[in-house]
């Protein structure tokens, strides 16, 4: 499953970025029914989490109200080069990870 | 050209059954139905809840509820000693009022915060950010939601 | 009831036009001109549009060996960026082993079966959609030229009288919606021409990524018709059809719409 990041390469230091992120995922609400009339099961993406160089930066608690493939835009200060890591975690042991690495002049 | 009975009561139905009418109504920002108002009070507890600071970005029509863009951002000067600690976002009339909780802190530089949400229907949308002084306020949107008029059956 | 009584005179006013046809080249626009500006920054940036994802996973599978044969597009395409420019918008395109225009889902699946030796992927799946996106994708901003093939013009023909013939409980054709009323409200939702331009896109009401088939065949669930199966001919001819109408028109693989 993919997913969509967007952090600058390069930042000045003290510099305010913007990190968006998209990734794929159904969020199925667990609020539907199939045409036989069954619950369709919840299955969503409950937590994400954004760490640059190990610290957490952000983090998110997600609902059966965000949209499929969630998206989300936030920011930080530019402080040192180095890794953002990101963690989406949910249901029936969801996990998926991504990083980017970022050089700060 | 005259418009005949049969002419227009075929259309009349095929409106009706294909589309859905644009619902347009004013709702009093203050009404806060029990569901909506225990979740927020579960974040905030005995708290007051004050108006300002924050900010809603959201579309006033919007033309499906399934991905409704929303930005939220507080007027915070995100230092040592005075930044938004969280912000929580909630609605009034899809099955569960939580939307998502979203924890900053002075590292985040800006506290904006944008994301993409479902709405079930036409609905007050509700922010609150908390600040690192422990107080919280709040801003209220109304969303009417346009539902498209050939969607595709239920399965 | 005054609203229905506009829309009924609105419908009844314009009934000669109906016949007479189609929007004149110069008339023609893409969805993207009927949308909001929400949805249109939503399709604009690549990082946000979640249309890439699927054009981001097509290109996992482009590279990937499967079937018997073990190979995968890229060992007879090579890269993408240079073979598949513009591939997209010339389909639905002849095949002449065939002898009728295939989609580029069904293009892929022969791929699949001719030189890969692999099973078809099922049409909306999600394989077949990210394959067909990242392929149409290489086209962005092409101009369409599908239907330009004198093998296809009866083809061309058959998807057209197919737009103008009115089917379903409520005895709607394609073309009085989307030649006749387009910029009009239907309920709350403006009607579009119904250029193609964008497919396979990301529906919002779908939240996900969809073909132009499974378009075509909500449209026909709108007016109580019987939908034609996935892959039938009458879809392909419907697909090339409109294609064909919007021909000028840049592609916009992944478009979003509402």
């Amino acid at each position: 499953m993919a997913a969509l990041i967007n952090v600058p390469a390069k930042a000045k230091r003290g510099e305010i970025i913007e990190i968006r992120t998209l990734t794929s995922h159904i969020m199925e609400t667990g609020f539907r029914h199939t045409a036989a009339g069954a619950l369709v099961p919840r299955d969503i993406i409950t937590s994400f989490t954004c760490r640059y160089n190990g610290t957490e930066i952000f983090r998110a608690d997600l609902f059966p109200a965000i949209a499929a493939n969630p998206y989300l835009s936030f920011f930080t200060v530019a402080k040192d080069s180095g890794k953002f890591e990101f963690e989406w975690i949910g249901d029936n042991g969801y996990s998926s990870t991504a990083s980017v690495s970022i050089l700060v002049e | 050209m005259p418009t005949t009975r049969r002419q227009f009561l075929s259309l009349a139905g095929s409106l009706t059954a294909a589309g859905t009418i644009p619902i347009v109504t004013l709702r009093p920002v203050e009404a806060t139905p029990p569901m909506l108002n225990t979740a927020i009070r579960n974040v905030v507890g005995e708290a007051q809840i004050r108006t300002g600071k924050i900010k809603l970005d959201i579309p006033p029509l919007v033309e499906n509820g399934n991905t409704v863009p929303l930005t939220v951002s507080v007027a915070s000067p995100m230092t040592d000693a005075d930044y938004v600690k969280s912000i929580h976002v909630f609605n009034e009339k899809n099955p569960q009022p939580n939307i998502g909780n979203f924890h900053l802190g002075p590292s985040s530089g800006r506290a904006q915060v944008s994301t993409r949400i479902r709405l079930a229907d036409s609905q007050k949308v509700v922010a609150i950010a908390r600040l690192s002084d422990d107080t919280f306020w709040q801003v209220a949107a109304d969303v009417v939601v346009t539902l498209a008029a050939c969607t595709e059956e239920m399965n | 009831m005054r609203f229905w009584r506009a829309i009924a005179v609105a419908l009844t006013a314009t009934v000669p036009a109906l016949l007479a046809g189609e929007i004149p080249p110069e008339a023609r626009r893409s969805g993207y001109s009927f949308m909001g500006p929400d949805t249109r920054a939503m399709q604009d940036d690549d990082t946000s549009n979640p249309g890439m994802l699927f054009v981001l996973d097509g290109e996992a599978l482009w590279g990937k060996k499967t079937g018997r044969a073990q190979n995968s597009c890229a060992d007879c395409h090579g890269d993408a960026r240079g073979s598949m420019k513009g591939v997209a918008a010339r389909y639905p395109a002849f095949d002449k082993a065939l002898g009728r225009p295939v989609t580029l889902d069904q293009r892929i699946n022969l791929c699949r079966s001719n030189h890969q030796q692999a099973t078809p992927l099922p049409y909306e799946s999600r394989d077949l959609l990210a394959l067909s996106a990242f392929v149409a994708h290489q086209s962005r901003g092409v101009p369409i030229t599908a239907g330009d093939d004198p093998q296809v013009r009866p083809f061309v023909d058959q998807g057209r009288d197919l737009f103008m013939q009115r089917e379903g409980q409520l005895n709607l054709a394609c073309s009085n919606c989307h030649d006749d009323n387009f910029d009009k409200r239907l309920a709350g939702a403006p009607i579009t021409q119904g250029q193609p331009t964008g497919y396979p896109l990301y529906r919002l009401e779908w939240q996900t990524l969809g073909s132009l088939e499974r378009r075509l065949r909500s449209c026909m669930t709108g007016v109580r018709a019987q939908a034609y199966d996935y892959g039938s001919p009458e879809l392909v001819a419907l697909e090339l059809y409109l294609m064909s109408r919007a021909r000028g028109l840049p592609m916009e693989t992944p478009a979003v719409r509402p």
